[in-house]
């Protein structure tokens, strides 16, 4: 699905959207559009530009060209007290002078809402976000989580077109992350509210998304659900960015139907498949990608004989972590480090450190990207 | 002796200076003023203990009426400086960065590097018939004979404002500074307009400072002498003006120590009254 | 400590006066040859003390005042803190009487040949207490009308300030000197009910009313030798009560400003030396009179503050145009018409504090 189209009815509309701060380019002409009820997440690393996007949807920035939309009419003039999207922000924004209450109630005021309704919506608003009653007490007064909900209510009893976050979770600590992660899916849905969701963690965007965009230095590198980004990267950024991979650098020897062989400057030699549109010839410098848990583990070389790629080397640690258990190998021709998932039947369960085990995946398992640069060097995640 | 009470000598030795200091200068001398302001003289280098000093303030109209005349004008010229103030602080402490920040701070700090006296007599340069203002006005023709722009109340009420301006911006801009930017964003993304952010965020959040910054200059203000009677015109009467002319000129020592400890118990009334107006608590807006 | 601060401004007045005179007793105690002199701005001119102090080894301290704040400092510890102190004449017996801050002082220690025997013995006099003497002469002066003779030439006497023609345009102080005055010009002698309080307040009433009525003529009430001098420079003014010290310094920057003796009589006043009651450097003090009182000397002191001292034969030593000035403001009959301050009694300043304070407040 190509979300950059304008061939349906999106809540949300950026074209080619760009913000230039001085000569520094901020935001490098994107586009997307946000299906109505959709959670659309932008996953990118710190100082990509997430939030400068998100301000110019809210109105906090003007764009230097380009155009965003709102249920198809452009926003550009429009104030952010007019606009019909609510932002929650990174450190919440929670007014300290008003109790709670008075926080959720803050935009229904504003909105001309009459008094009864207010109070109505409010403890109605309350209810849904677990916290009845709470409505005199004091935003200190309340836990990281509890604040957290409040300033998504007080932005969702506004009803608006769609619910900007920007990094929502980052002030909590893991614990409370993994909570609320769910607890934001839940709250989407009970408000069934469009919500553009800002994220550097790759397991909130993977987790809560339909559509994830990510991003790097300003540019959108691909547009998909988290799955398209997970087993189809487009790009080398991406294959890297979103989930674990383990990275060769090398050279293309041989180009043929089913695919590529290339080698590695220690002298390694793989066979994968070129990634997505991209269209590889002999010489070029690639970068592979394969996922630790394609790599097939085995303690004699009989089982990986099936592979299209073998290799063997030797425990240097065991990362156990239950259903997602890790072993680290040393392979032994490169010296190179492999990350290794281990599978669940507890075959490996007393891998020991030193052992030796091989290793191999099919050619459909890596992944080749082209790259630009030539003499990356590289090897493991 | 052992490490603990050495550690508290050090704190006492650290302390008497302050205490004796206050002792000295803060408290001794208004015990001694409470007494003298509680005496009557009946003859020369004869007193007598009497309440005769605080009952001339309310008996005589001209002395409270200086006083509701200061207490209105202070109030007056708190209100100004604070409207003044705010927009300055809030342009100081939210839209300027770095170094454009500090020299602006620091500007607000230029009337201090001369001594009031002085600042004063630079208005009155200014300000006077013959003064620069009235001969530019005359040179550019907007007035046709000089004007005089000194000797009257709104001349002290420029003076006073002019003078507590520091004392102003300096609390406004701290607490101002500490506004997170995503509050009153906040405040606009959900609905609010200029008004309802600056009325429902903006100044609850610098509520304190606000306080604080009242009261240092309605104190100030209140005590000022000598900008209302350089400035002021024949009528102009000020309260502190009165206490130095019982204490140096007409050497009633008596009624003026009466009027130190009335303008004392007034002035903390009044801000008093405001703190109640306001709902805030002393320390909370000096802590 | 804001809070403490805030009160601390308002209280200075009060403490300040206790405190910091307090301290500079303490301070300037410590040394034994040093004269702690307080005086008026020009009565104790640099060249002076240079001289002095290179001929006696004597370390001179300078400190200006006015009348009330010398007996207001003294009066605040007692009659310390200063050597040798500067009142007017008028004002030393009764402030002896009410705070007991002076010392007598011992004529046969002053050369009494350097000074015009008249003043000197006027002002024995006026400053006797108990048979003890408290004050010698040192400067005297008037206060006259000084005018704008282009603009102002119709002014003769102090009420002819009150000439609607002149609205606007007048300057005097709020001072007991100009009540004095204005009694004086209405055709009253304050100085002959001076111990009858009745016929004083009497007169107070007049003086009062008139002043009230006057009071939309006055550009503002001067305070001080500067604001009065700015006025009549900046021709803001075109007619003032004012010291005659004053108006022949702007004499001499712009002839048409001339001071003139008022026809009811110019009020003359006479600053004097006089001994702190705790003074610690008594033979210094009488070195410093003796010294200031020689003719030269003291005309060095007449060049700096304006006025004529009770020395004798030192206006041979003034500078001809001074004189001049002096002679065209004092020919000899105006001298004789000058009304000479009497000794202060008790109590009439507060009756006359109250009279200035309804002026003051009077629309
Ligand atoms: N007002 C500004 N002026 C100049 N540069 C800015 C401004 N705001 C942001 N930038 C720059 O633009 C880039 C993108 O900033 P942005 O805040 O959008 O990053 P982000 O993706 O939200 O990062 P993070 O995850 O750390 O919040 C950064 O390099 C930042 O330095
Ligand atoms: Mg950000």
């Amino acid at each position: 699905m190509d979300l950059a189209k304008n061939n349906k009815s999106f809540d949300l509309e950026c074209r080619d959207l760009r913000c230039n701060f001085g000569s520094f380019v901020a935001v490098d002409n994107v586009s997307f559009g946000v299906p109505e009820g959709d959670f659309f997440s932008i996953l990118g690393p710190s100082g990509c530009g997430k939030t400068t996007i998100l301000r110019m949807m809210a109105g906090f920035l003007e764009p230097t060209s380009g155009d965003i939309l709102i249920k198809g009419k452009s926003v550009l003039n429009v104030p952010p007290n007019k606009r019909p999207v609510n932002m929650v922000f990174q450190h919440l924004a929670l007014f300290p002078m008003m109790n709670v209450a008075e926080n959720i109630a803050y935009g229904l005021i504003r909105q001309g809402v009459n008094k009864s309704d207010v109070s109505a919506k409010v403890n109605s608003a309350l209810e849904r976000i677990g916290l009845p009653g709470s409505g005199e007490k004091n935003i200190k007064q309340l836990s990281g989580g509890q604040q957290q909900r409040v300033a998504i209510a007080r932005c969702l009893v506004l009803e608006p077109a769609a619910l900007l976050l920007d990094e929502p979770l980052g002030a909590l600590d893991l614990k409370l992350r993994e909570h609320m992660k769910v607890e934001l899916k839940k709250m989407q849905s009970q408000f069934d509210t469009t919500f553009v969701y800002i994220t550097h963690d790759q397991s909130e965007a993977l987790v809560m998304s339909n559509h994830v965009a990510v991003m790097n230095e300003g540019r959108f590198e691909q547009i998909g659900t988290p799955q398209d980004l997970y087993y189809n990267p487009n790009t080398a950024f991406v294959a890297g960015f979103v989930g674990e991979s383990n990275r060769w650098h090398g050279r293309v020897d041989e180009v043929d139907a089913t695919g590529i062989r290339v080698s590695t400057a220690e002298g390694v030699s793989f066979l994968a498949v070129p990634a997505g549109k991209e269209r590889l010839a002999v010489g070029d410098a690639v970068d592979i990608f394969v996922r630790p848990e394609s790599v097939v583990i085995a303690h004699d070389e009989t089982r990986a004989h099936e592979m299209d790629n073998r290799l063997s080397g030797n425990v240097i640690s065991v990362l156990f972590n239950g259903a997602n258990s890790r072993a680290l190998v040393r392979e032994g021709r490169s010296g190179g480090e492999l990350d290794v998932a281990l599978p669940q039947t507890g075959e490996f369960s007393n891998l020991a450190v030193g052992q030796k085990v091989f290793l191999g995946w099919d050619q459909a398992q890596a992944k080749a990207f082209a790259c630009p640069s030539g003499n990356n060097q590289g090897q493991g995640t | 002796m052992n490490t603990s009470n050495a550690a508290r000598l050090g704190l006492i030795l650290l302390l008497a200076p302050l205490l004796v200091w206050l002792l000295a200068l803060v408290i001794l001398p208004h015990i001694d003023m409470l007494l003298i302001s509680l005496r009557e003289r009946v003859a020369p280098q004869v007193y007598e203990r009497s309440f005769a000093n605080y009952a001339e303030f309310f008996t005589e109209p001209l002395y409270w009426r200086t006083f509701a005349r200061t207490a209105i004008m202070s109030i007056s010229a708190t209100a100004l400086t604070l409207l003044i103030a705010f927009p300055v602080s809030y342009y100081i402490a939210k839209m300027l960065r770095g170094r454009l920040k500090g020299f602006l701070f620091l500007l607000c700090l230029v009337p201090f590097w001369v001594s009031e006296l002085v600042r004063t007599f630079g208005w009155m340069i200014l300000l006077r018939e013959s003064g620069v203002i009235s001969n530019v006005l005359q040179w550019t023709g907007l007035a046709d004979g000089p004007v005089e722009m000194l000797y009257n109340d709104a001349t002290i009420m420029v003076g006073l404002v002019y003078t507590s301006m520091l004392f102003m911006v300096v609390p406004l801009v701290t607490t101002l500074d500490s506004l997170e930017d995503s509050l009153v964003e906040a405040g606009y993304d959900l609905g609010g307009n200029g008004l309802t952010v600056l009325r429902t965020i903006i100044i609850p959040h610098a509520m304190p400072g606000i306080v604080s910054g009242c009261i240092v200059v309605f104190m100030l203000t209140l005590g000022n002498y000598l900008t209302p009677i350089l400035l002021g015109g024949k009528s102009s009467m000020w309260f502190t003006a009165q206490i130095y002319t019982q204490f140096i000129t007409r050497f009633n020592w008596e009624l003026g120590a009466a009027f130190g400890f009335l303008l004392l118990a007034l002035s903390s009334a009044i801000v008093w009254t405001g703190l109640k107006l306001s709902r805030q608590t002393l320390s909370e807006s000096m802590g | 400590m804001k809070y403490t601060k805030g009160f601390n401004t308002i209280v200075k007045t009060i403490s300040g006066v206790l405190v910091s005179t307090g301290l500079i007793a303490f301070s300037a105690g410590a040394q034994a040859e040093t004269l702690r002199l307080l005086t008026w701005g020009g009565y104790a001119p640099e060249a002076v003390v240079n001289i002095f102090e290179a001929a006696s080894g004597i370390e001179v301290e300078v400190t200006n005042s006015n009348n009330e704040e010398m007996i207001s400092k003294l009066r605040a510890t007692g009659g310390a803190g200063f050597d040798l102190v500067q009142p007017s004449q008028d004002r030393i017996s009764s402030a002896q009487i009410e705070f007991d801050i002076y010392k007598p002082i011992n004529l046969s220690k002053i050369n009494s040949g350097l000074m015009i025997s008249s003043m000197l013995e006027g002002t024995k006099k006026n400053t006797t207490v108990n048979g003890k003497v408290y004050g010698v002469p040192h400067v005297w002066g008037t206060s006259a009308l000084t005018i704008n003779t282009d603009k102002a030439s119709g002014i003769k006497d102090y009420t002819d300030l009150c000439d609607p023609k002149y609205a606007g345009k007048v300057t005097y102080r709020l001072k007991r000197p100009t009540l004095i005055a204005f009694a004086f010009s209405m055709g009253m002698d304050p100085f002959a009910a001076y111990n009858d309080k009745a016929k004083y307040a009497d007169i107070m009433a007049k003086v009062e009313a008139k002043l009230k009525d006057c009071k939309s003529n006055v550009k503002a009430y001067w305070s001080g030798g500067d604001a009065l001098i700015n006025l009549l420079r900046s021709e803001e003014v075109v007619a003032a009560m004012a010291w005659d010290g004053s108006g022949w310094k702007l004499s001499a920057e712009n002839p048409k400003i001339q001071t003139i003796a008022p026809t009811s009589g110019a009020l003359g006043w006479i600053d004097t030396f006089a001994l702190p009651k705790k003074t610690k450097a008594e033979d210094a003090a009488y070195k410093w009179i003796n010294f200031v009182m020689q003719p030269k000397i003291a005309a060095m002191i007449t060049e700096a503050a304006g006025n004529f001292t009770a020395s004798k034969g030192s206006d041979a030593f003034v500078e001809e145009s001074k004189r001049k000035l002096y002679q065209a403001t004092f020919p000899p009959a105006a001298i004789d018409n000058i009304n000479w301050y009497p000794p202060v009694p008790a109590g009439l300043e507060e009756m006359e504090g109250k009279v200035m304070d309804r002026v003051q407040a009077a629309k």
